[in-house]
């Protein structure tokens, strides 16, 4: 009699358990899907910036989303989601210059769009016909001087002034101290100033 | 709007001709950084809605590509299997055939073994009661087996 009781309360836990291991999956995913749906354009933009490819870009944004599915069981929530995909995308970045690096006899042909036609984007705002050119000018001189700024400048200088984000969110993103985000952030927009300065 | 610093932080309001210069050279840099910004964003959202849009056309058309090789798969199976069982059931046929063939064949044979048998087994009837005299003709056949000896 008390085995058969321990078997039907067996079953039934075992049926609650699977039910809410089912609703937790349910709910995972539907929290997923919104991060997705949220943060997607972001990450898509950050890495368009950073590589200026927009096929490059749209594939490791893929990936991005793909790995954070892969590890979202293991997102404790420490940083917000947002940082956590920024770093996710910074890593895969990484990995895929360092590839290109190592296969740089086999690929020479890239895929990044030049500096003019980058800055031929401006926003349709309210702006005279010569706004709109001092405006392209000044964009094409900060894509000037961001080619010229190592892997980890640029992503900095990205995650500032084009995602608009905190230092110690920047230093969670890229894994570095604030000191030396605040070092590679200076360099940066000394390289900027200077090319503004010396096309003024 | 004013330009936020390097660190996060408001510049304070500048004073000295140096210090005028640099908010100059700032407030270009501020504006440049802002033309960027904008600039980027617009690029964005402009490739993101085109993948997006060329992401659900890749769909479409892979949707139909695989309903065009399903059906093709289809179609290539169903000419196969009907070719395969048409090619069995000749098969089937032939050796229902033969099978019938060779049973015939196996019965006239028999029949005819028969019929030999059954003339045999006649003709050495018709000798051996040939051969058999009733007692009566007992003595008629004595003397014409004399008349032979003579």
């Amino acid at each position: 009699m008390a085995a058969g009781t321990v078997t039907a309360l067996e079953a039934v836990t075992g049926a609650a358990v699977d039910d809410l291991a089912a609703r937790a999956l349910e709910t995972a995913t539907e929290e997923f899907s919104t991060i997705v749906t949220t943060h997607r354009p972001q990450i898509f933009r950050f890495l368009l910036a950073s590589t200026r490819d927009v096929d490059l870009a749209e594939t490791l944004t893929q990936e991005c989303f793909l790995k954070a599915h892969r590890n979202w069981s293991s997102f404790r929530g420490e940083s917000s989601a947002m940082t956590w995909l920024m770093r996710i995308a910074i890593n895969l970045q990484k990995d895929h210059w360092r590839n290109r690096r190592m296969q740089f006899w086999r690929h020479t042909r890239t895929n990044a769009v030049d500096l003019d036609e980058a800055s031929d984007w401006l926003p349709s705002g309210e702006r005279t016909a010569e706004q709109q050119i001092l405006a392209k000018e000044q964009v094409s001189q900060v894509w000037r001087a961001v080619k010229g700024l190592s892997e980890r400048q640029r992503t900095v200088f990205m995650l500032r002034y084009v995602e608009e984000q905190e230092l110690s969110e920047i230093a969670r993103a890229t894994g570095l101290s604030e000191g030396t985000v605040k070092a590679h952030l200076s360099r940066a927009v000394g390289r900027v100033r200077a090319e503004l300065g010396g096309k003024r | 709007m004013r330009f936020i610093g390097l660190f996060g932080k408001k510049r304070d309001r500048v004073e000295t001709s140096a210090e005028l210069d640099l908010a100059g050279a700032d407030e270009a840099l501020e504006q440049a950084l802002k033309n960027f910004k904008e600039s980027v964003q617009a690029w964005s959202e402009a490739e993101f809605g085109r993948t997006r849009a060329a992401g659900k056309t890749v769909r479409q058309r892979s949707w139909r590509l695989a309903a065009g090789w399903a059906l093709s798969v289809v179609l290539v199976a169903g000419s196969v299997s009907g070719g395969v069982y048409d090619q069995h059931r000749r098969g089937e046929l032939a050796k229902a055939a033969a099978a019938a063939q060779a049973r015939q064949q196996q019965r006239a044979a028999a029949e005819r073994q028969a019929r030999e048998e059954d003339q045999d087994l006649l003709a050495k009837v018709d000798s051996d009661v040939s051969k058999e005299v009733p007692s009566a003709m007992e003595p008629l056949a004595q003397l014409m087996a004399e008349d032979d000896i003579r």
